[in-house]
C-alpha cells in the first residue's frame, strides 16, 4: 500500500545513558491524522524516545525527518517550530493565571506595551470552540478540574500551532468520566488533520482510541500493528514477551465474622467546620476485599487516616474485632493488627535514603525479636530482609542498597513484604498498583489474593473500576465524605457506580449506610 | 528537611580531601596575591603546631571545643535538623558550669566536678530543647529560632554572670573551686604546661556515643527515620515531634558539654562578651567537612583546629596574616558544598546532567501511571 509522506519519521534512533541502551534503533512512522499509541511498560523507553522528539535529548544514532525533511531538533523551541507540541504528564501551568493568560505565556499578542487580552481572550475561546474542548479561557486555573487542567495544556500546544501532539500517560492522573471526554478529544483533534502520539500501558485506551500501536520493550520495537487487527492480550503479551493472565483465580470462599466495624464515622475537616467524613458505616469480614470506589477528593484519605490512627475521630467508632480502635494510637493500631499499602510509597511508606534492609522493619522495628534493651539486632534484622527480599521476588541489589535505587514496582514489593509479613488481620491497600507494570500488578493482586485466602480483611481503595471489579467481594462508593451505597461484586456495572459517585444514593434494597 | 540532609549527608570520602587540598590552593593563590610565600606560611603553621610538646597540647585544646560543637550540628543533621544554634548552647553549658563551678562549696572533687558537668550538658540540653519544643508544636523553624537563641544565650549568661558570680573590678566571673576543675595537671606538666583537660577524652567518648546512639539503638533509628522521611516515620507510628524534641535536646547536650570543658578544663572562669566565640558556627564547618559521620567529624575537628592553632604561627613566622586561614577554611567549606565541582574534576568525562535528567523523566513516568 502506498502511503503518503508520514508527518514524523524516526529512523534507527539509538540513544544511551551509563549503564543502559534506552533505545536501540528504533523506527516509528506517524501518519497524517492518525492516532498513535506507543505502548510499553515503565522504563521500556518510550519516555526518552518521545523527549528526543520532542528536542530534550539528542539522540546518539539515527535520524529525524518531519514531513519528510530530515531535521536536528536541538531544543523544545525547534520542536514547537516544527509544529511538535507536548502534553506533559505533569502540568506546568501558572495557578494565579487564568486559562488564558497560560496558554499565551510567553508568546503574548500585545497592543503597544501592553498584553493584549481582549485578543488573547478570543483566539483561545476560537480555539477551543473548534475541538471541542469547553474551556473558559478567563477562570483561573487554581479554580479548575485536573481534566480542564489538561485541555488548557492541550489548548498550549495548538496555539503554538503544533499540528503533531505527543501525549504523554495523559489518563494518569484523570477520573473515569474525564477519560470519557479526553478520548473524545482525541479523536476530534485527529478528525481535524492532528496526529497524535500516545504514550500509555494501558490497554483499554489503546484499543478505544488508537488507530495503529506500536509496543516497545527493553528499547527496541517489538511491533507496530493495526489496532483493530490485534487483541488486549495480544498487545500484552508483547508489552511484556510472556503470556499474561487477567483472570485471576478468585477462590469463592464464604466470608468469616467482621473483622472490621466501621460506626457513624464522623470526622471533621483540618478548619474544624465542614465534616469531611460524615456517618460512614460498614464493615468487613474475615476473608473478603472489601473494595471502596470514588473520584479522588472524596474522603478515602480521610478515612484511611482516621483508621490508621493519623487523624482524631470526631464521632462514632473502629471496631477490630472486638477491640475498639477509635481513640487508639498509630501504634497501638499497628500492634492490634492494622496494617497498611500507601497511596504514595515513596513519601509515606518508605525511608528512600534509608538501605533496603532498614525499611524492611520500619514498622516492626521495636519487636524484640529485632533486638532487645533499646539496641537494633542487625544480623536479625538483615536476615529478615533477606528472606522478605527473596520470598517476595524484590529485585535489588542487595539488602545494603538505599531503596532509593529500587524501581517503583520492587519498592511496592518491598512494602507489600513488609506489611503481609507482621501477619495483619486489616489491610488497608490504598491504590495498590498506582504507576505499576504489568507483570507488578498481577503480583499486587495475586498477593492481595492470597491474603484474603489467608482469612485476612483487606479495604482496596482504587480509583480505577477494573481492579475494583477484578479483586473486590463488594463494592461501596463514597461520594463527598459519605457512603453512597454498596453493592456485591456481581451486581456491580459502570452505570451504577457511575451514578453512585456522582453523588446519587444508591436506591435499591442493599444500600449500605443511608 | 531533606535537602540539607543530601547537601551534608554524603558518603564519598573523596569530597573533602580534595576539597582540602584545593581549599590549601585557593589560600595559596590569595599568598601569592597579597605578595606572600605561600609554602613558608604552610610550613610555618605545621611547625607551630608540631613544634613541641606544648603546641600539640594546645592543639589538642583547640580541637575539643570543634568536636563537641561538630558532634552536636552532626547530630542534628541526622536527625532532619539544622542546628545553627550549637553557639548558644555552648554558651549556656558553659554558664551553667561556671555558677555551679563557683557557688558549690565544701564539695569532694568526685561529687562536685561531674555534678558540674551534668548541669552544664543538660542546661545546653535544654537550650537545644527550646528551638525543638517550638519546632514540634507550633512548627517554628529551628534555624529561625536558633539563632534568635544564640543571642538571647549570649546575653542571659552575660547578666547571670554579672550579677552571680562577677570577680570584682573585672569583666569575668570569679574562678571555679578547685573541686570543680577539669584539668589535668600531670598531662600538663608531661605536655611542658599545655592547657590540658579531660574534654578532650569525653569528646571521644561522645564519638561512640554518637555512632552507637544512631545506628545500634532503636532510638536512634527513629531519629534517623524521622529526619530522613518524617511523613512515613508518622505513618509507621513513630512519635516524630517527641523525635524532634530528643534530637535537639541531644544535639544540645553535646554542644553543652563543649561549652563546660572550656571552663571546668580551660579557663576556671567564664568572660562577659560582646560577641559569641563562634565555636558553634565553626562546628557547622567541622559537621560538614566530615559529611554528619563521627569519624568524619573527629577528622574535621583536627584539620579545623589545627589550621585555627597553626595560623597564630603562620603570622609569627611567615608575617601571613591570620586571617588567610579563614579563608582557607572558607574556601574548603565551599568546596565541599558544591560536590557537583568536585565530581566533575573526578569524573570530567561523565555527562551529569544529562544522566540527572534522565532520572527526572523516568522518574516522571513512574509517578501516577495508575
Amino acid at each position: 500500500m502506498e502511503q503518503p509522506v508520514p508527518v514524523v519519521e524516526l529512523k534507527g534512533i539509538t540513544k544511551r545513558f551509563p549503564g543502559i541502551v534506552a533505545n536501540d534503533s528504533i523506527n516509528l512512522q506517524l501518519r497524517k491524522g492518525e492516532i498513535h499509541a506507543l505502548l510499553g511498560e515503565n522504563g521500556a523507553g518510550k519516555s526518552t524516545l518521545m523527549s528526543i522528539l520532542f528536542g530534550l535529548y539528542q539522540p546518539d544514532e539515527g535520524e529525524i525527518y518531519v514531513n519528510g525533511k530530515r531535521e536536528t531538533i536541538d531544543g523544545p523551541g525547534k520542536a514547537i517550530k516544527l509544529g511538535i507540541g507536548m502534553v506533559h504528564q505533569h502540568f506546568k501551568l501558572v495557578h494565579n493565571f487564568t486559562v488564558a493568560e497560560n496558554i499565551v505565556l510567553g508568546i503574548e499578542p500585545r497592543k503597544g506595551l501592553s498584553i493584549n487580552y481582549k485578543q488573547a481572550n478570543g483566539r483561545v475561546a476560537e480555539l477551543s470552540e473548534q475541538y471541542g474542548l469547553m474551556v473558559d479561557p478567563k477562570a483561573l486555573i487554581q479554580d479548575i478540574t485536573v481534566g480542564m487542567q489538561q485541555r488548557v495544556e492541550i489548548l498550549k500546544t495548538l496555539y503554538r500551532g503544533a499540528e503533531i501532539l505527543i501525549f504523554d500517560e495523559p489518563t494518569a492522573v484523570l477520573t473515569v468520566q474525564e477519560i470519557h471526554e479526553l478520548m473524545q478529544i482525541l479523536r476530534n483533534l485527529a478528525a481535524e488533520g492532528k496526529s497524535i502520539i500516545l504514550i500509555t500501558h494501558k490497554l483499554k485506551e489503546i484499543m478505544e482510541v488508537s488507530d495503529r500501536v506500536t509496543v516497545i520493550r527493553r528499547g527496541k520495537v517489538i511491533d507496530t500493528l493495526v489496532t483493530s487487527e490485534t487483541s488486549e492480550s495480544e498487545l500484552a503479551e508483547k508489552m511484556v514477551g510472556r503470556r499474561v493472565s487477567f483472570q485471576l483465580d478468585q477462590e469463592k470462599r464464604a466470608p468469616g465474622p467482621a473483622l472490621l466495624q466501621v460506626r457513624q464515622l464522623t470526622v471533621k475537616g483540618h478548619d474544624k467546620g465542614r465534616n469531611v467524613l460524615n456517618d460512614v458505616s460498614f464493615e468487613i469480614r474475615a476473608g473478603e476485599i472489601f473494595g471502596l470506589a470514588g473520584v479522588d477528593g472524596n474522603g478515602q484519605h480521610e478515612l484511611v487516616e482516621a483508621l490508621t490512627g493519623l487523624r482524631p475521630i470526631d464521632g462514632g467508632s473502629v471496631l477490630l474485632g472486638d477491640i475498639d480502635m477509635t481513640r487508639k494510637s498509630v501504634r497501638e493500631r499497628m500492634r492490634a493488627g492494622i496494617a497498611q499499602i500507601p497511596e504514595d510509597r515513596q513519601k509515606h511508606g518508605l525511608v528512600l535514603d534509608f538501605k533496603v534492609s532498614e525499611n524492611m522493619v520500619l514498622t516492626t522495628y521495636k519487636d524484640t525479636r529485632f533486638g532487645r534493651g533499646g539496641f537494633i539486632d542487625d544480623k536479625a534484622v538483615d536476615e529478615h530482609s533477606a528472606r522478605l527480599v527473596q520470598e517476595f521476588d524484590v529485585r535489588t541489589a542487595g539488602i545494603h542498597v538505599p531503596m532509593r535505587s529500587l524501581s517503583g514496582g520492587n519498592q511496592q514489593k518491598a512494602i507489600i513484604a513488609r506489611e503481609l509479613s507482621r501477619n495483619p488481620q486489616l489491610l488497608i491497600a490504598v491504590q495498590p498498583t498506582r504507576g505499576l507494570d504489568i507483570g507488578a500488578i498481577e503480583f499486587v493482586h495475586e498477593r492481595l489474593l492470597q491474603a484474603k485466602n489467608e482469612g485476612k480483611a483487606i479495604l482496596l481503595i482504587s480509583y480505577e473500576l477494573d481492579e475494583l471489579y477484578k479483586m473486590s467481594d463488594r463494592i461501596a462508593v463514597i461520594f463527598d465524605g459519605q457512603i453512597m451505597g454498596e453493592l456485591d461484586s456481581e451486581q456491580v456495572d459502570d452505570e451504577k457506580l457511575g451514578l453512585m459517585m456522582a453523588g446519587n444514593r444508591l436506591q435499591e434494597k442493599g444500600g449500605g449506610a443511608a | 528537611m531533606t535537602k540539607w540532609s543530601r547537601i551534608f549527608i554524603k558518603s564519598n570520602v573523596w569530597i573533602p580531601l580534595i576539597a582540602i587540598v584545593l581549599g590549601l590552593l585557593c589560600g595559596a593563590i590569595v599568598m601569592w596575591i597579597g605578595g606572600y610565600n605561600a609554602w613558608s606560611a604552610y610550613s610555618a603553621l605545621w611547625q607551630k603546631v608540631s613544634g613541641s610538646k606544648y603546641d600539640i597540647g594546645e592543639t589538642i585544646r583547640t580541637i575539643t571545643p570543634l568536636l563537641f560543637t561538630g558532634l552536636s550540628v552532626g547530630f542534628a543533621f541526622r536527625a532532619g535538623l539544622f542546628n545553627i544554634g550549637a553557639d548558644g548552647q555552648f554558651i549556656m553549658g558553659m554558664t551553667g558550669a561556671t555558677i555551679v563551678g563557683i557557688k558549690l562549696h565544701g564539695l569532694p572533687w568526685i561529687v562536685h566536678a561531674p555534678i558540674a558537668v551534668i548541669v552544664g550538658a543538660l542546661v545546653g540540653g535544654l537550650w537545644g530543647a527550646i528551638a525543638g519544643v517550638l519546632k514540634s508544636s507550633r512548627g517554628v523553624n529551628e534555624v529561625i529560632s536558633c539563632i534568635m537563641l544564640n543571642w538571647i544565650a549570649l546575653y542571659l549568661s552575660n547578666y547571670l554572670v554579672r550579677t552571680l558570680v562577677l570577680e570584682k573590678g573585672q569583666q569575668r566571673s570569679q574562678m571555679i573551686q578547685d573541686s570543680a576543675s577539669l584539668s589535668i595537671g600531670w598531662l600538663s606538666k608531661a605536655m611542658d604546661n599545655a592547657r590540658m583537660d579531660g574534654g578532650i577524652w569525653v569528646a571521644l567518648i561522645c564519638v561512640a556515643v554518637f555512632y552507637v546512639l544512631l545506628w545500634r539503638t532503636k532510638q536512634g533509628y527513629e531519629l534517623r527515620a524521622v529526619g530522613h522521611n518524617a511523613d512515613a516515620a508518622k505513618v509507621a507510628g513513630i512519635d516524630v515531634k517527641s523525635s524532634l524534641l530528643k534530637s535537639m535536646m541531644i544535639s544540645g547536650i553535646f554542644a553543652g558539654l563543649g561549652g563546660v570543658f572550656e571552663v571546668l578544663g580551660v579557663f576556671h572562669y567564664q568572660v562577659i562578651s560582646a560577641a559569641s566565640s563562634g565555636y558553634g558556627f565553626d562546628g557547622i564547618a567541622v559537621a560538614l567537612l566530615g559529611g554528619n559521620h563521627p569519624i568524619g567529624i573527629l577528622l574535621g575537628s583536627i584539620l579545623f583546629g589545627v589550621l585555627t592553632y597553626g595560623s597564630a604561627g603562620m603570622n609569627f613566622t611567615a608575617n601571613v596574616p591570620t586571617e588567610i586561614v579563614r579563608i582557607v577554611i572558607g574556601c574548603i567549606i565551599f568546596f565541599v558544598a558544591s560536590h557537583g565541582f568536585i565530581q566533575m574534576l573526578l569524573n570530567p568525562r561523565k555527562p551529569r546532567r544529562s544522566s540527572k535528567k534522565k532520572g527526572a523523566v523516568e522518574r516522571g513516568s513512574d509517578l501516577g501511571l495508575g
